[in-house]
């Protein structure tokens, strides 16, 4: 089968800001303590487009950002080239690559306004968010932000979704020979859809994989999908809870994996009664 | 070096025009349109929708009552017609429960059933009624979830979501995730169905047309929402098989705007160019394109300049969403089954309702319906959010 590197992380939960921050707590080094997200999120987006924008695109941006971000700068620091900043981030050549993003619900704060507005007498949908309705609305912005036309694909597999983007993503890598971007997120869903389907925090976490199998990688991945084993659980309550309480926090065993340095198995809950089995080897 | 080719071994679909192929084809062999003025619910729009008919009188029950909506009743109509169902559980026997994947494109899946319990919150908690299933109906996967369950498959299953290129894209995902050894063959598809969402929502857009759409013609002023489902069985092509294939594919983002298309259809031009690389074709081997076609001013306009980048003004295309509406997520699969449609009968449809074509539109349009023997065609479907993708079919040279 062939590997993938995981070259940087983007990484936006309670508690988890960043990839670098959250590093020692995945490792187990530090305690975990679910503090609320930062509120400026997705500088990327120019103010006034941050402002209209929901929080699920300022979410999936934020972890695509940060992982773009933080290859460029490894990338500049092995080759003792300087700096970078995250405004730079559309000017870079390489900061276009190819993208998937996976969500179970997409933007469901949209999706309530517009069933609300469809019980009211004139029924007047409001055009932006209609517009900001499909699935792929993050990815419509994060192409718009950095001018990148390379192909972009958005699903869902309900729980599972992370582990379809991650095989979409490792697909698409190994067929393109080229870098994806995957980007992982869900949130909570509002009242009363929140009845229905309980999402209990915002994640969103993004990987930047590369086909080649590079020195500049955090771990190097190797997919072994249909071998039927359980998921791996996390050891601390409070991230076992985000673990099965949001879908794209059903990648947080591999990435504490990666924390820890790990040489071995993550076994992920793929949804659907399945798991996703891969080999890590920093 | 050209793509490994995927032969399409089974497939169906079922739109305003009807259940299974054959009514498809009988209906664009005929120039018989499956629009009518907007019937749906108590929306009192004035605009035309291509519904599919007694869809509400087939629920889902048994061990699929969860499923029950629009959207999966849809589903589930088109996956038993033309043998589909039948054929695929054979195909599940040879090649393993697992090992056959599922990919299915929506745009909104079943939020007809989230409209409907928001009109029956409880007046005093605002909570939605007992019965309300989001699972297994609004969400973007119950349409995958009940495919593969229908199907009895066990595998890889996901819903493509981007907007009106889901369906065409799910050839894309197909095709990669064969070539990864994720699964040995694909079931792939769409479904979208009427909802109040997308009818007010387009309304609120301007997009919605008053009258029958007219793609490419002078007076066009709009698009007709329509609802469809349509599904493929996928295999790696062998030689000799005569079967259709898939030769190339196309993807590419606007990166330009939200909702409108690029003026100048840049992004819609790089899936063409992409396509036929893939498929080592010259644009003058192409016979055919089926349009993305919505028959709004804009997004005509800028197919125009797209195809004219590639193709120049010689190429005959049509689109058909005079005959079933724009289905949206479903509409990259059902003009896909239409593209084979023609090739196996040995046609090319014309581009229905549209009297005068726009002067200003270059793009070497069809009116009715030509007979003439296709070898190759392709397929274009565009979306909101700036995405794009071109299909390439052919059958294997003799």
């Amino acid at each position: 089968m062939n590997a993938l590197a995981i070259e940087s992380i983007g990484l936006i939960a309670p508690g988890l800001s960043g990839w670098e921050n959250s590093r020692p707590v995945l490792a187990g080094e530090q305690p975990y303590h679910a503090a609320p997200i930062p509120a400026t999120i997705a500088t990327l987006l120019p103010a006034n487009e941050r402002r209209r924008t929901t929080a699920t695109v300022k979410l999936a941006l934020q972890v695509a950002q940060e992982a773009m971000v933080s290859m460029s700068l490894n990338n500049k620091h092995a080759n003792h080239a300087g700096t970078t900043h995250p405004s730079s981030l559309s000017e870079e050549g390489n900061m276009c690559v190819r993208t998937v993003l996976a969500s179970s619900g997409g933007d469901s704060e949209v999706l309530d306004k517009i069933c609300v507005t469809l019980t009211e007498p004139d029924r007047m949908v409001s055009p932006t968010q209609f517009h900001h309705s499909v699935h792929n609305t993050p990815a419509g912005y994060w192409a718009i932000a950095t001018g990148c036309t390379l192909p972009s694909l958005s699903l869902s597999a309900y729980d599972g979704s992370f582990a379809a983007g991650l095989q979409e993503a490792a697909a698409l890598a190994w067929t393109e020979e080229a870098r994806v971007l995957l980007v992982a997120y869900d949130l909570p869903l509002p009242f009363p859809l929140s009845e229905r389907r309980m999402i209990v925090a915002p994640f969103a976490v993004a990987l930047l994989l590369n086909p080649m199998t590079t020195t500049q990688r955090l771990t190097l991945l190797r997919l072994k999908p249909g071998e039927i084993q359980s998921a791996d659980r996390l050891n601390h309550a409070g991230l076992e809870q985000l673990r099965t309480g949001n879908p794209a926090a059903r990648s947080l065993p591999l990435l504490c994996a990666i924390a820890q340095l790990k040489t071995g198995s993550v076994a992920l809950d793929a949804g659907h009664e399945t798991i996703l089995n891969m080999e890590v080897t920093p | 070096m050209a793509i490994k080719p995927l032969a399409i071994t089974a497939y169906t679909v079922t739109n305003a025009l009807g259940r299974g192929t054959a009514a498809s084809l009988t209906a664009l062999r005929n120039g018989q349109s499956g629009l009518r003025p907007c019937d749906f619910e108590d929306a009192g729009l004035p605009t035309w929708i291509g519904r599919v008919a007694d869809v509400e009188d087939e629920p889902l029950t048994g061990k699929f009552a969860a499923f029950d909506c629009r959207n999966n009743r849809l589903a589930r109509l088109a996956l038993e017609q033309d043998g589909f169902a039948a054929t695929v559980r054979q195909a599940r026997d040879r090649y393993g429960t697992d090992r056959i994947g599922v990919f299915i494109g929506t745009s909104t899946s079943g939020i007809g059933a989230t409209e409907h319990a928001y009109r029956d919150r409880d007046p005093a908690t605002g909570s939605l009624p007992e019965t309300f299933d989001y699972r297994h109906t609004h969400n973007l996967f119950s349409a995958a979830d009940l495919t593969r369950r229908w199907l009895g498959l066990t595998g890889i299953a996901l819903a493509v979501s981007t907007a009106c290129s889901s369906s065409a894209k799910v050839f894309a995902s197909a095709f990669r995730h064969m070539s990864a050894g994720f699964c040995d063959a694909a079931v792939v598809g769409g479904v979208d169905s009427l909802c109040l969402t997308t009818l007010y929502g387009f309304n609120a857009l301007g997009l919605a047309s008053t009258q029958v759409c007219r793609p490419w013609d002078s007076t066009r002023d709009g698009l007709n929402i329509g609802e469809a489902a349509g599904f493929a069985l996928l295999e790696w092509a062998k030689p000799g098989d005569g079967r259709m294939r898939l030769l190339g594919y196309g993807e590419s983002s606007d990166a330009y705007h939200m909702t409108a298309a690029h003026p100048e259809g840049t992004g819609a031009a790089l899936a063409m160019e992409q396509a036929l690389a893939r498929a080592e074709l010259r644009p003058a081997q192409v016979d055919y394109i089926n349009l993305h076609g919505t028959a709004t001013p804009l997004n005509d306009a800028a197919e125009d300049k797209a195809v004219l980048r590639v193709f120049g003004s010689n190429t005959p295309c049509s689109s058909t969403k005079g005959w079933t509406g724009h289905t949206l997520g479903a509409a990259g699969i059902i003009e896909a089954t239409f593209v084979w449609l023609c090739l196996e009968h040995g046609f090319i449809p014309g581009t229905l309702n549209t009297r005068q074509p726009d002067p200003s539109l270059g793009a070497g349009i069809v009116l009715r319906n030509q007979e003439q023997a296709a070898q190759v065609a392709m397929s274009n479907s565009f979306g909101f959010g700036g995405t794009n993708c071109s299909l390439l079919f052919g059958r294997e040279k003799t």
